[in-house]
């Protein structure tokens, strides 16, 4: 029983330090970019991780205070990307006349 | 102790839910480090998509044999479901303005077809390209206007 208790918490502690890790990569390829494409890679990857974090909080902590928010975390995690996606585009020459008006 | 006594299953479920936490850790970490290692914003939104669907699965398996009930288990299914059907599109949306930015290594790529689309369509954006000549605006078929937004919404903004 108490050896059934240490196996379960150690895994637990590695799973809370493999989310702490994963969170601030995703923070750092955020920061460093380089491309606009990749900090709305990363911070889609910050969003997931957020949403297993409190996901693990109500496992661990045995609570389901959480799920509205896990839910409406889930359903409008898209919106950034989308948004942001839609507006990256190459960079055209100034002296283009095209890129005026289209947007 | 028999099978159905829950004094039995308690422990065995204990260690279920720490391993599921730990499974989604492990696939988070591995999203993370594919963002730090992959080369380019492509091979990155592959690593990238690992844990927003297995890893929340492992996860909302996990919330509902802690609290050992069905109730728990069904509130938790809109959340993957609204994983299931928003991934894949945003996965695409940052896919596409990733090619249109020109912001990938086109020598790894396997296979390109896209890009004969886009020149059969007459679009002067070649990946990795230079831009050529445009063609007058009136010469352009309907078809070859941007791809991003639907016809309404640009007569509105």
């Amino acid at each position: 029983m108490i050896a059934d208790a240490v196996v379960a918490d150690s895994l637990v502690a590695v799973a809370i330090v493999l989310l702490s890790v994963a969170a601030l990569v995703a923070l750092y390829r955020v920061i460093a970019g380089p491309s606009l494409v990749d900090r709305v890679i990363a911070s889609d990857v910050l969003l997931t991780t957020l949403i297993i974090v409190v996901g693990t909080e109500m496992a661990i902590n045995g609570h389901t205070r959480t799920i509205p928010l896990m839910v409406a975390l889930a359903a409008v995690g898209i919106f950034g990307s989308v948004a942001v996606a839609r507006f990256v585009s190459r960079p055209v020459p100034e002296s283009s006349p095209t890129q005026e008006g289209e947007l | 102790m028999t099978l159905g006594d829950s004094a039995f299953w308690n422990p065995i479920l204990d260690i279920a839910v720490a391993v599921f936490l730990a499974l989604a850790a492990f696939l988070t970490l591995a999203a993370a480090v594919g963002l730090i290692r992959f080369p380019d914003p492509l091979s990155r939104l592959h690593a990238a998509t690992k844990p927003q669907i297995l890893g929340l699965i492992f996860v909302v398996i996990a919330i509902a044999l802690g609290v050992r009930s069905w109730t728990v288990l069904l509130l938790l299914i809109p959340v993957v479901v609204f994983q299931l059907l928003t991934a894949p599109i945003s996965a695409h949306m940052v896919g596409r303005a990733a090619y249109r930015a020109g912001d990938f290594d086109s020598e790894t790529l396997t296979t390109d077809e896209l890009a004969p689309d886009i020149e059969a369509a007459g679009r002067s954006d070649l990946p990795g390209g230079q831009l050529l000549d445009e063609p007058p605006r009136s010469a352009r078929p309907p078809r070859t206007r941007r791809p991003g937004p639907a016809k309404g919404r640009r007569g509105a903004s």
